[in-house]
Protein backbone atom coordinates (compact mmCIF):
# COMPACT_ATOMS: atom_id res chain seq x y z
CA UNK A 1 0.00 0.00 0.00
CA UNK A 2 3.28 2.48 0.92
CA UNK A 3 4.93 1.13 -1.96
CA UNK A 4 2.19 2.18 -4.34
CA UNK A 5 1.56 5.55 -2.73
CA UNK A 6 5.41 6.20 -2.87
CA UNK A 7 4.92 5.61 -6.56
CA UNK A 8 2.15 7.60 -7.35
CA UNK A 9 4.11 10.02 -5.67
CA UNK A 10 7.21 9.85 -7.87
CA UNK A 11 5.04 9.72 -10.41
CA UNK A 12 3.19 13.60 -10.21
CA UNK A 13 4.70 16.17 -12.34
CA UNK A 14 6.11 19.02 -11.25
CA UNK A 15 5.34 22.41 -13.33
CA UNK A 16 9.17 22.37 -15.10
CA UNK A 17 8.09 18.93 -16.47
CA UNK A 18 4.67 19.76 -17.18
CA UNK A 19 5.94 22.24 -19.87
CA UNK A 20 8.29 19.97 -21.15
CA UNK A 21 5.76 17.99 -21.98
CA UNK A 22 3.16 19.82 -23.19
CA UNK A 23 4.73 20.43 -27.54
CA UNK A 24 3.87 16.81 -27.53
CA UNK A 25 0.61 16.75 -25.76
CA UNK A 26 -0.42 19.27 -27.79
CA UNK A 27 0.60 16.99 -31.05
CA UNK A 28 -0.96 13.79 -29.54
CA UNK A 29 2.20 12.19 -29.49
CA UNK A 30 2.60 11.83 -25.82
CA UNK A 31 1.92 7.98 -24.41
CA UNK A 32 -1.02 7.02 -22.42
CA UNK A 33 1.13 7.03 -18.90
CA UNK A 34 2.60 10.61 -19.74
CA UNK A 35 -0.67 12.36 -21.09
CA UNK A 36 -2.52 11.11 -17.90
CA UNK A 37 -0.31 12.81 -15.26
CA UNK A 38 -0.12 15.94 -17.30
CA UNK A 39 -3.73 15.60 -17.32
CA UNK A 40 -3.50 15.07 -13.67
CA UNK A 41 -1.42 18.33 -13.55
CA UNK A 42 -2.87 20.55 -15.50
CA UNK A 43 -6.42 19.65 -13.41
CA UNK A 44 -4.76 21.15 -10.43
CA UNK A 45 -2.83 23.64 -12.07
CA UNK A 46 -3.81 27.16 -13.32
CA UNK A 47 -0.09 28.79 -14.02
CA UNK A 48 0.73 25.91 -16.68
CA UNK A 49 -3.19 25.61 -17.95
CA UNK A 50 -2.53 29.24 -18.93
CA UNK A 51 1.04 28.57 -20.29
CA UNK A 52 -0.94 25.87 -22.36
CA UNK A 53 -3.53 27.97 -23.71
CA UNK A 54 -0.74 30.73 -24.68
CA UNK A 55 1.64 27.70 -26.45
CA UNK A 56 -1.93 26.67 -28.26
CA UNK A 57 -2.43 30.18 -29.43
CA UNK A 58 1.08 30.36 -30.92
CA UNK A 59 0.85 26.94 -32.70
CA UNK A 60 -2.77 28.36 -34.19
CA UNK A 61 -1.15 31.72 -35.00
CA UNK A 62 1.60 29.81 -36.63
CA UNK A 63 -0.90 28.00 -38.99
CA UNK A 64 -2.12 31.19 -40.05
CA UNK A 65 1.36 33.15 -41.05
CA UNK A 66 1.33 34.09 -44.35
CA UNK A 67 4.51 34.86 -46.06
CA UNK A 68 5.24 38.08 -48.16
CA UNK A 69 3.51 37.61 -51.77
CA UNK A 70 5.83 37.19 -54.43
CA UNK A 71 6.56 40.27 -56.48
CA UNK A 72 5.48 40.76 -59.48
CA UNK A 73 8.89 41.14 -60.94
CA UNK A 74 10.14 37.92 -59.47
CA UNK A 75 7.01 36.27 -61.05
CA UNK A 76 8.58 37.58 -64.43
CA UNK A 77 11.66 36.30 -63.68
CA UNK A 78 11.09 33.48 -62.89
CA UNK A 79 8.60 32.53 -65.97
CA UNK A 80 11.73 33.87 -67.89
CA UNK A 81 13.69 31.08 -66.48
CA UNK A 82 10.95 28.85 -67.30
CA UNK A 83 10.42 29.65 -70.82
CA UNK A 84 14.27 29.49 -71.10
CA UNK A 85 14.27 25.94 -69.73
CA UNK A 86 10.92 25.21 -72.17
CA UNK A 87 13.00 26.15 -75.57
CA UNK A 88 16.16 24.32 -74.20
CA UNK B 1 23.18 29.07 -62.29
CA UNK B 2 24.16 26.05 -61.33
CA UNK B 3 21.18 23.71 -62.53
CA UNK B 4 20.28 20.53 -59.98
CA UNK B 5 18.63 17.50 -60.96
CA UNK B 6 16.64 16.44 -58.34
CA UNK B 7 17.91 13.36 -56.23
CA UNK B 8 16.77 9.76 -56.23
CA UNK B 9 15.84 10.33 -52.74
CA UNK B 10 13.75 13.63 -53.79
CA UNK B 11 11.88 11.15 -56.06
CA UNK B 12 11.07 7.95 -54.37
CA UNK B 13 8.26 10.12 -52.51
CA UNK B 14 7.48 9.41 -48.37
CA UNK B 15 5.18 10.04 -45.73
CA UNK B 16 4.52 13.35 -47.04
CA UNK B 17 0.44 13.36 -48.11
CA UNK B 18 -1.58 16.35 -46.42
CA UNK B 19 -4.65 15.39 -43.68
CA UNK B 20 -7.68 16.71 -45.55
CA UNK B 21 -8.11 17.84 -41.61
CA UNK B 22 -4.79 20.06 -42.16
CA UNK B 23 -5.42 21.61 -45.53
CA UNK B 24 -4.48 25.36 -46.04
CA UNK B 25 -7.58 27.36 -46.51
CA UNK B 26 -6.01 29.49 -49.09
CA UNK B 27 -5.36 26.67 -51.32
CA UNK B 28 -8.13 23.94 -50.05
CA UNK B 29 -9.42 23.10 -53.79
CA UNK B 30 -8.79 19.50 -53.54
CA UNK B 31 -8.44 17.68 -57.34
CA UNK B 32 -7.87 14.11 -56.45
CA UNK B 33 -8.85 12.17 -53.30
CA UNK B 34 -7.72 8.63 -52.01
CA UNK B 35 -9.53 6.99 -48.87
CA UNK B 36 -7.49 9.43 -46.24
CA UNK B 37 -5.20 12.24 -47.87
CA UNK B 38 -5.80 14.98 -50.44
CA UNK B 39 -3.00 15.81 -52.83
CA UNK B 40 -4.29 19.42 -53.31
CA UNK B 41 -1.58 20.41 -56.17
CA UNK B 42 -2.45 17.30 -58.38
CA UNK B 43 -4.26 18.92 -61.20
CA UNK B 44 -1.06 22.06 -60.97
CA UNK B 45 1.21 19.08 -61.23
CA UNK B 46 -0.28 16.92 -64.40
CA UNK B 47 -0.66 20.11 -66.52
CA UNK B 48 2.84 21.37 -65.24
CA UNK B 49 3.83 18.06 -67.13
CA UNK B 50 1.87 18.79 -70.24
CA UNK B 51 3.87 22.16 -70.19
CA UNK B 52 1.04 24.05 -69.14
CA UNK B 53 2.96 27.78 -68.11
CA UNK B 54 -0.22 29.00 -66.22
CA UNK B 55 -0.14 25.79 -64.03
CA UNK B 56 4.08 26.96 -63.52
CA UNK B 57 2.81 30.31 -62.42
CA UNK B 58 -0.18 28.86 -60.39
CA UNK B 59 2.84 26.82 -58.52
CA UNK B 60 5.01 29.43 -58.43
CA UNK B 61 2.37 32.13 -56.66
CA UNK B 62 1.17 29.56 -54.34
CA UNK B 63 4.58 28.45 -53.29
CA UNK B 64 7.76 30.78 -54.01
CA UNK B 65 7.14 32.86 -50.91
CA UNK B 66 6.97 29.78 -48.45
CA UNK B 67 9.77 28.41 -50.13
CA UNK B 68 11.94 31.33 -49.90
CA UNK B 69 10.96 31.88 -45.84
CA UNK B 70 12.36 28.53 -45.34
CA UNK B 71 15.05 28.74 -47.42
CA UNK B 72 16.20 31.85 -45.44
CA UNK B 73 15.57 30.21 -42.26
CA UNK B 74 18.61 27.99 -43.61
CA UNK B 75 20.91 29.72 -45.31
CA UNK B 76 20.39 33.15 -43.71
CA UNK B 77 21.05 35.25 -46.65
CA UNK B 78 18.23 35.91 -48.79
CA UNK B 79 20.37 36.27 -51.85
CA UNK B 80 21.60 32.73 -51.24
CA UNK B 81 18.16 31.61 -49.78
CA UNK B 82 16.62 33.29 -53.46
CA UNK B 83 19.19 31.38 -55.78
CA UNK B 84 18.43 28.13 -53.69
CA UNK B 85 14.66 28.92 -54.99
CA UNK B 86 15.36 29.38 -58.05
CA UNK B 87 17.42 25.68 -58.35
CA UNK B 88 14.28 24.34 -56.92
CA UNK B 89 11.82 25.19 -59.51
CA UNK B 90 14.71 24.00 -61.90
CA UNK B 91 14.72 21.11 -61.15
CA UNK B 92 10.90 20.80 -60.46
CA UNK B 93 10.62 21.40 -64.50
CA UNK B 94 13.55 19.15 -65.00
CA UNK B 95 12.53 16.21 -62.52
CA UNK B 96 8.46 16.68 -62.73
CA UNK B 97 8.05 13.86 -64.99
CA UNK B 98 10.18 11.12 -62.95
CA UNK B 99 7.69 12.61 -59.54
CA UNK B 100 5.84 9.33 -58.97
CA UNK B 101 3.32 10.97 -56.37
CA UNK B 102 4.23 9.24 -53.67
CA UNK B 103 4.42 11.67 -51.38
CA UNK B 104 2.18 14.96 -52.35
CA UNK B 105 3.90 17.47 -54.39
CA UNK B 106 4.15 20.26 -51.31
CA UNK B 107 6.47 17.50 -49.48
CA UNK B 108 8.51 16.51 -52.47
CA UNK B 109 8.82 20.23 -53.43
CA UNK B 110 10.00 20.93 -49.70
CA UNK B 111 12.34 18.05 -49.55
CA UNK B 112 14.13 19.31 -53.32
CA UNK B 113 14.59 22.87 -51.76
CA UNK B 114 16.32 21.39 -48.19
CA UNK B 115 18.85 19.35 -49.91
CA UNK B 116 19.88 22.47 -51.94
CA UNK B 117 19.59 24.37 -48.90
CA UNK B 118 21.92 22.33 -46.87
CA UNK B 119 24.72 22.12 -49.77
CA UNK B 120 24.34 26.14 -50.06
CA UNK B 121 24.77 26.37 -46.05
CA UNK B 122 26.86 23.87 -45.84
CA UNK B 123 27.04 23.10 -42.19
CA UNK B 124 25.14 20.23 -40.26
CA UNK B 125 21.90 21.69 -38.58
CA UNK B 126 21.85 22.16 -34.84
CA UNK B 127 19.83 21.74 -32.08
CA UNK B 128 20.28 25.08 -30.44
CA UNK B 129 21.43 26.52 -27.20
CA UNK B 130 19.72 24.82 -24.59
CA UNK B 131 16.04 25.72 -22.93
CA UNK B 132 17.80 28.28 -20.52
CA UNK B 133 15.04 30.23 -20.76
CA UNK B 134 12.56 27.89 -19.33
CA UNK B 135 14.88 26.41 -16.98
CA UNK B 136 15.44 29.92 -15.30
CA UNK B 137 11.77 30.19 -14.57
CA UNK B 138 11.54 27.37 -12.69
CA UNK B 139 13.01 26.79 -8.72
CA UNK B 140 14.91 24.17 -8.05
CA UNK B 141 12.20 22.19 -7.03
CA UNK B 142 10.67 22.48 -10.47
CA UNK B 143 7.74 25.20 -9.34
CA UNK B 144 7.26 28.49 -11.00
CA UNK B 145 9.56 31.50 -10.24
CA UNK B 146 7.62 33.53 -13.15
CA UNK B 147 4.60 32.36 -14.12
CA UNK B 148 3.06 32.90 -17.21
CA UNK B 149 1.22 36.22 -17.10
CA UNK B 150 -2.25 35.24 -19.05
CA UNK B 151 -2.77 36.92 -22.33
CA UNK B 152 -6.58 37.01 -22.05
CA UNK B 153 -6.36 39.88 -19.53
CA UNK B 154 -4.42 41.67 -21.55
CA UNK B 155 -4.90 41.30 -25.24
CA UNK B 156 -7.58 41.84 -26.60
CA UNK B 157 -9.27 38.26 -28.46
CA UNK B 158 -9.67 40.04 -31.65
CA UNK B 159 -6.68 40.96 -31.30
CA UNK B 160 -5.14 37.49 -30.67
CA UNK B 161 -7.31 36.17 -33.69
CA UNK B 162 -6.16 38.77 -36.23
CA UNK B 163 -2.98 40.01 -35.19
CA UNK B 164 -1.05 37.26 -33.71
CA UNK B 165 -0.14 35.59 -37.01
CA UNK B 166 1.34 38.80 -38.58
CA UNK B 167 3.36 39.22 -35.50
CA UNK B 168 4.76 35.20 -35.54
CA UNK B 169 5.31 35.94 -38.90
CA UNK B 170 7.80 38.94 -37.83
CA UNK B 171 9.51 37.10 -34.74
CA UNK B 172 10.19 33.67 -36.86
CA UNK B 173 13.63 35.50 -38.12
CA UNK B 174 14.32 35.84 -34.35
CA UNK B 175 14.72 31.95 -33.95
CA UNK B 176 17.57 29.92 -33.98
CA UNK B 177 17.96 28.58 -37.74
CA UNK B 178 17.29 25.00 -36.89
CA UNK B 179 14.13 25.35 -34.54
CA UNK B 180 12.52 28.23 -37.53
CA UNK B 181 13.15 25.27 -40.06
CA UNK B 182 11.23 22.91 -38.04
CA UNK B 183 8.35 25.63 -36.54
CA UNK B 184 7.80 26.52 -40.57
CA UNK B 185 7.80 22.99 -41.38
CA UNK B 186 5.76 21.40 -38.74
CA UNK B 187 3.62 23.90 -37.72
CA UNK B 188 3.35 26.78 -40.49
CA UNK B 189 3.52 24.25 -43.56
CA UNK B 190 1.93 20.73 -41.68
CA UNK B 191 4.76 18.73 -42.98
CA UNK B 192 4.48 15.13 -42.01
CA UNK B 193 6.74 14.59 -38.89
CA UNK B 194 9.32 11.62 -40.71
CA UNK B 195 9.24 13.70 -43.40
CA UNK B 196 10.39 16.58 -41.70
CA UNK B 197 13.21 14.57 -39.66
CA UNK B 198 13.91 13.36 -43.30
CA UNK B 199 14.23 16.93 -44.96
CA UNK B 200 16.86 18.21 -42.24
CA UNK B 201 18.81 15.11 -41.39
CA UNK B 202 18.10 14.74 -37.89
CA UNK B 203 16.30 12.27 -35.98
CA UNK B 204 12.71 12.05 -34.84
CA UNK B 205 14.22 12.73 -30.87
CA UNK B 206 15.72 15.85 -32.14
CA UNK B 207 12.69 16.87 -34.54
CA UNK B 208 10.94 16.89 -31.73
CA UNK B 209 13.25 19.03 -29.28
CA UNK B 210 13.59 21.46 -31.67
CA UNK B 211 10.01 22.24 -32.39
CA UNK B 212 9.24 22.54 -28.52
CA UNK B 213 11.98 24.94 -28.51
CA UNK B 214 10.89 27.10 -31.28
CA UNK B 215 7.29 27.03 -29.80
CA UNK B 216 8.32 28.18 -26.53
CA UNK B 217 10.49 30.44 -27.37
CA UNK B 218 8.44 32.06 -29.72
CA UNK B 219 5.34 32.10 -27.11
CA UNK B 220 8.21 34.26 -24.96
CA UNK B 221 8.55 36.53 -27.58
CA UNK B 222 5.00 36.78 -28.40
CA UNK B 223 4.32 37.27 -24.71
CA UNK B 224 7.48 40.85 -24.99
CA UNK B 225 6.15 41.50 -28.17
CA UNK B 226 3.20 42.62 -26.19
CA UNK B 227 4.60 44.71 -23.72
CA UNK B 228 4.35 41.61 -20.79
CA UNK B 229 6.95 39.52 -19.23
CA UNK B 230 7.50 36.31 -20.30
Amino acid sequence: MIRRWLAGRRRALVCRDAVALMSDYVDDVLDERDRARLDAHLAGCPLCTEYLAQLRATIDALGHAEPDDLSDDALDEFVALYRQWRTG
Amino acid sequence: MRLALPLRDELSGGPGFVPARRRRVHCARATVVTSAVVDEDADLVERLRAGDESAFVELLTRYQSRLLRLAQATVGSRAVAEEVTQDTWLAVMRGIDRFEGRSSFKSWLFKVLMNRAHTAAGREQRAGRPDEEIESRFDAAGHWIEPPVPWSDQVDDQLVATELAARVQSLLPSLPDAQRQVLILRDIEHVDPGAVAAMLGISDGNQRVLLHRGRTRLRALLTEEMGMKR
